[in-house]
């Protein structure tokens, strides 16, 4: 199962006919077993992985770290229920930090508007006591592909015999 | 001044190597996806890195003994113990060289005398027939069949000894067509070796890299084939360790000692760093050789199920990383196919015939290369043959 989903998540343009070859089971197996983790939530979905930084106009992104004080029943997930309902922000974490609890990926059109979501929207949860706002310069690495490009990226091996 | 009169008339006879030829197309044109390369494309593990990072920050930077340092031929022959079931004594039957290469010339040269008959099964690595040309003997050419998934069988072998005949070169899992000898298949050689008293230089060099059921079995560790064999192997493939040129040969003393003479006069000893980073892997690098292994079995299957999915009848490779597809379908010759693929879709592999000429219908395919990689130069096969169709 492991192995199957190690494969999606390098390409998921593998075709199950693809797949089956390299993990050595019937077509038929593969697609059901892919079936499965989506039933059971574990395949969450399909997307193409997109350096934006190569796009004109295509704005900023900014890592927030937000300092929160947690609910006495619903600890964190409250809080950050509300920071992911917000549709420019992209992923939401949980962390075990001592500087802070949650961090949120947002992107935005300009640096103003990232900062002004975060003093407007953010900033002022009740629960929230600070942030940070990190914003990202040059994405090297994002999904597992290397954004960054470099002549270590090409062949260096060598043509011989 | 006219040259030819002066060189070596044995060297002006040889050819330049066949695979040349499509790698000096390839560079002269952009965006080729190649699966040509016959290296592997993972770099060394880290912590063997780190031990020769580490050598050199000691100022570890002189010669080693010429065998080679103790510590790497106890590792090498405690290697072959718990790896192949053979016991080498360290200080008289291993010889550290440079690369598997070296240790192949060395073994050659020091067995072959003028006129005598090397046979060499092909299609394989393209080294043997002209070492055995410079050394004096006389390349007799087996040819492998597909039917026989390319292995040497024992009528083969048999068919093609003579009064002549001195060495035999077993060059298994096979590059270029993936084959492997199996302990039975060694057992029927062995048979042969033994009635007509002839030597064997087995090339191992891909020992690590098998797949499917069965592990590689030493052809050393077939009864009474040690003392009359020398097992060539290497850091190279196994732990993805080619830029470090280090390699060895294991064999009888009488042999061992003769191929240090000539290894000593002209190599002196095998690199340093190398020696110290290679102590490393054998000590601890049997879960790296484990996880790369992994990995190419996966791509051999995706690339095996591909070409038999376009129709290229390729018979499964279970070792190195090569598949060996026929081209027959086509309707074109090896060379013919490979110009036309890497002029129309830009993917560069290597005729057959690089390998011998009974690589005539057939093509080298590497795997060494990432799963992407392999997948887009499949589709762009594909697309040649159907706009061939």
């Amino acid at each position: 199962m492991n192995r199957l989903l190690e494969l999606l998540s390098e390409n998921a343009e593998f075709t199950p006919s693809e797949l089956a070859a390299m993990v050595g089971e019937s077509e038929e197996e593969v697609v059901r077993k892919i079936d499965e983790l989506k039933a059971s939530g574990i395949i969450k979905g399909t997307k193409t992985i997109i350096d934006w930084e190569k796009v004109p106009d295509s704005g900023v992104r900014a890592i927030i770290e937000l300092k929160v004080t947690p609910k006495p029943e619903t600890g964190f997930d409250d809080i950050a229920k509300i920071v992911m309902s917000y549709e420019n922000v992209e992923n939401v974490y949980l962390a075990a930090s001592s500087r802070y609890d949650l961090i949120a990926m947002v992107k935005g059109s300009t640096i103003q508007e990232i900062a002004e979501f975060v003093s407007k929207r953010l900033s002022t949860l009740d629960a929230v006591i600070g942030t940070a706002t990190n914003f990202v310069l040059t994405t090297y690495k994002q999904g597992g592909a290397v954004f960054y490009d470099d002549s270590e990226e090409e062949e260096q091996r060598s043509l011989i015999l | 001044m006219d040259y030819t009169k002066i060189l070596n008339q044995k060297i002006q006879q040889l050819k330049p190597s066949g695979i040349r030829r499509f790698f000096d197309i390839a560079n002269e044109m952009d965006h080729v996806i190649s699966l040509s390369i016959g290296e592997p494309d993972f770099t060394t593990p880290w912590h063997v890195r780190q031990e020769g990072i580490e050598s050199l920050r000691r100022g570890r930077t002189w010669y080693s003994p010429n065998r080679g340092f103790a510590e790497l031929r106890t590792q090498i022959s405690k290697y072959f113990a718990r790896r192949f079931d053979v016991e080498y004594n360290p200080d008289d039957e291993i010889v550290v060289t440079v690369g598997g290469s070296e240790a192949i010339d060395l073994c050659i040269r020091s067995v072959v005398d003028n006129g005598d008959e090397v046979l060499i099964p092909q299609p394989s690595f393209v080294c043997y027939e002209p070492m055995t040309r410079m050394a004096g003997g006389v390349p007799v050419i087996i040819k492998t069949k597909s039917e026989n998934e390319f292995r040497l069988t024992a009528e083969e072998l048999e068919a093609a000894i003579t009064p002549k005949t001195k060495l035999l070169i077993l060059p298994f899992p096979n590059n270029p067509t993936g084959a492997v000898m199996r302990r039975e298949h060694l057992e029927a050689i062995a048979a042969v070796v033994e009635k007509h008293d002839i030597l064997v230089l087995s090339d191992e060099i891909y020992g690590e890299l098998t797949y499917g059921r069965e592990r590689h079995v030493s052809f050393a560790s077939i009864k009474n084939m040690k003392e009359r064999t020398v097992v060539v192997n290497g850091f190279s493939k196994s732990y993805a360790m080619t830029g470090w040129r280090l390699g060895y040969a294991v064999g009888p003393e009488p042999i061992i000692t003769q191929m240090l003479k000539l290894h000593q006069y002209a190599i002196m000893s095998a690199p340093s760093t190398a020696q110290y980073a290679a102590v490393e892997a054998l000590k601890h690098g049997d879960s790296d050789i484990e996880r790369m292994r992994e990995e190419y079995d996966i791509r051999r299957r995706l690339i095996v199920d591909g070409f038999c999915r376009m129709g290229l009848k390729c018979f499964e490779p279970e070792g190195a990383f090569y598949v060996f597809p026929s081209i027959e379908i086509s309707g074109m010759g090896s060379e013919e196919f490979c110009e036309q693929l890497i002029y129309s879709q830009r993917v560069a592999i290597v005729p057959g015939t690089a390998f011998g000429e009974c690589g005539e219908g057939f093509a080298r395919v590497s795997y060494s290369y990432s799963l992407n990689h392999i997948k887009e130069a499949l589709e762009r096969i594909e697309k040649f043959l159907d706009e061939k169709k």
